[in-house]
């Protein structure tokens, strides 16, 4: 399909969005990125059949600590879509791309 | 079980004022089961410090470590070596295991990051519920197995009250009415008839308000 | 006869008991007190005074009760579990009887959740059940709770409340059965709108005996409007409001509807009469004691009985 995505938009793969814990989300905070957010299935079409739905829910965790920190639960999001929806791909990319740019750089940015 | 929640993470940071070395300090007992002060809560909430304190530009130092328990001794002495490096102990064990450490270490600061909350079972992943109360003399085999007193808003021993309905307590929808469950249980296995018995005044003494209690076994004793 | 209670006299005369209730003032004005009694003069075998209803905090029972016995009123004292141990309740009692009043009313007590101060502790040290057994026991054993021996028995009359529309409903009579077996003299029942499910809790009652040992007094309270009897039905834990109540209610223009409320409590009033094991009515005019005068002569229940 050839879609282009902004390149700012570091992807990490995991085998399922469930894998994602919230830790490891918090850690990719710490380590200074601006936004992070979870690609996963759609929802009911899990290989795993509720690895997505509990990504979900970690991810509102997530945002209520990020509020409690002061970085702003909007840094993180859910989005769903299948493998062969690229365009939605492309289309989350740069949706959450922009949102990140409207609150500016993590104040956790390191070395600066 | 012991059952806690944890406390806001403004609090914490209210109570921690200016402290800024913090020895988060775990228990891999009750409080891990319940999802609220085991090795994982503990990297949450020193997740949670070091981006606050980055945000903020501050110089800081978070030491994660979980002891196996923090009610014994044995286990809170193993920070003997390093506890000093710190401004402050933030624990995140059960009321008992805040106190046992702070007894330990007597001129640190020792910090709760967790409100204990009861003891209780665990419903389902992600939910638990209260059962007992420590009342110190148990009458379950009075009541089908279930503790009015922990699980009754009233503790009445005679229950239920007018205001049970369809199965709930008047004081909320969610909260089952202990006495319906009593009723429920003692007709299943066929005991109704412990339903007419007057259950008598009780004695408090065993309980919190015959003041604090202790328990001795000489035979253990080493 | 145990006691100088006017209930007790009337029921031992095989009289049909009318009760009615005041709710203490939020402050500590006598007058109102005064007033709301003697609404109820000459009207009422027995006043009940509630103790904090729905965990508000009012001027106290013991003392709304004295102020009524000072005007010659019959006092019902009622006595919650909720906010006093056995220390208090037994130190209370011996005070009530001290006053001259001849009857104690035993509750469990709304749940501090409901009222002006829901961050209170509760204390439940005893409950209702065993709140009868204490009265029981002071009086009749003049013995205190720990055993010790009462110089000067307290000599009340002790009564109990009963829902029968709380569930569950199999064990509502047996529970009962247990207030008469800790030494329960009568009963007032929670506010009657389902008349026939009332039948058939009585029918539990008499087949047991209870009616026999223990003066059930039916309660009933008077819908000052459709909204109130709404409120009730969905809000109010353990009340059975009838839908077609509630239609008749509503079947009124507003102006008329406090009328068809009374209307309707006499009504019930006349039913309850019928129904075997009933010695008697408890009206409960939330704050609306001016219409009990009205309910109790429309039901044909004056004049009350001359008790000496």
């Amino acid at each position: 399909m050839r879609l282009s995505y902004p390149g700012n938009v570091k992807v990490v793969k995991v085998p399922c969005t469930g894998r994602v814990d919230v830790l490891l989300i918090l850690r990719a905070f710490e380590s200074g990125v601006d936004g992070v957010y979870l690609a996963g299935c759609l929802e009911g079409e899990c290989h795993f059949l509720r690895g997505n739905l509990r990504a979900r829910r970690r991810v509102e965790y997530v945002k209520g600590l990020l509020e409690e920190v002061g970085l702003g639960g909007n840094r993180v999001e859910m989005f769903n879509m299948s493998a062969s929806q690229g365009q939605r791909f492309a289309q989350f990319a740069q949706e959450m791309t922009e949102r990140i740019r409207l609150l500016g750089p993590s104040p956790v940015k390191k070395g600066e | 079980m012991i059952v806690g929640n944890r406390k806001d993470f403004s609090e914490i940071l209210e109570k921690l004022g200016a402290a800024r070395r913090v020895l988060l300090l775990g228990c891999n007992e009750c409080v891990t089961v319940c999802g609220v002060g085991g090795e994982r809560e503990v990297g949450v909430l020193a997740s949670e410090l070091r981006l606050y304190w980055t945000k903020e530009g501050e110089t800081f130092e978070v030491r994660e470590h979980t002891l196996e328990r923090q009610c014994d001794y044995e286990y809170i002495d193993q920070i003997r070596g390093f506890a000093d490096d710190y401004d402050v102990i933030l624990s995140m064990a059960c009321g008992a295991g805040v106190q046992y450490v702070a007894e330990a270490y007597k001129t640190k600061l020792v910090l709760p990051a967790v409100n204990t909350t009861f003891l209780g079972v665990t419903i389902e992943q992600g939910m638990w519920s209260e059962r007992c109360q420590g009342c110190g003399a148990c009458i379950l085999d009075m009541t089908g197995g279930i503790c009015p007193i922990a699980r009754c808003a009233k503790s009445l021993l005679n229950g239920p009250c007018g205001g049970s309905s369809e199965g709930k307590c008047e004081i909320d929808k969610e909260t089952d009415c202990a006495w319906q469950l009593i009723v429920d249980r003692l007709k299943e296995s066929g005991q109704m008839e412990r339903y007419e018995e007057i259950l008598p005044v009780k004695d408090w003494r065993t309980g919190r308000d015959g003041g604090p209690r202790r328990r001795v076994r000489e035979d253990l004793k080493l | 006869m145990k006691t100088n209670s006017v209930i007790e006299k009337v029921l031992e005369q095989g009289g049909f008991v009318v009760t009615s209730e005041c709710g203490p003032p939020r402050g500590a004005d006598p007058e109102v007190v005064r007033r709301k009694g003697e609404l109820l003069r000459g009207v009422v075998d027995g006043v009940n005074v509630t103790d904090n209803q729905t965990s508000v905090v009012r001027m106290s029972s013991l003392s709304a009760c004295a102020i009524l016995k000072g005007m010659g009123l019959e006092p019902i004292l009622q006595m919650v579990c909720r906010d006093r141990n056995r220390i208090a309740l037994q130190s209370d009692l011996l005070g009530a009887a001290a006053l001259g009043i001849n009857n104690v009313l035993c509750l469990s007590g709304d749940h501090q959740k409901f009222g002006d101060h829901p961050q209170g502790k509760n204390v439940y040290d005893i409950d209702s059940v065993q709140l009868i057994q204490t009265v029981a026991r002071l009086r009749d054993e003049g013995k205190f709770l720990g055993g010790d021996e009462v110089k000067g028995r307290p000599m009340l009359f002790v009564g109990a409340a009963a829902n029968p529309f709380a569930d569950p409903f199999e064990i509502r009579a047996a529970r009962l059965g247990k207030k008469v077996k800790a030494g329960c003299e009568f009963i007032q029942t929670q506010c009657i709108y389902n008349v026939e499910r009332f039948t058939r809790w009585m029918e539990m009652v008499c087949e047991r005996g209870l009616h026999e040992r223990c003066g059930i007094l039916a309660g009933v309270t008077p819908f000052k409007t459709a909204g109130m009897a709404n409120y009730m039905k969905k809000n109010v834990p353990g009340m059975d409001v009838p839908d077609d109540m509630i239609a008749r209610m509503k079947g009124v223009a507003k102006e008329k509807q406090a009328e068809e409320g009374i209307k309707i409590c006499v009504e019930t009033i006349e039913r309850l009469r019928e129904i075997p094991g009933v010695r008697g009515i408890h009206i409960m005019a939330i704050e609306w004691e001016e219409k009990v005068a009205e309910i109790v002569k429309a039901a044909g229940l004056l004049p009350r009985p001359e008790i000496q």
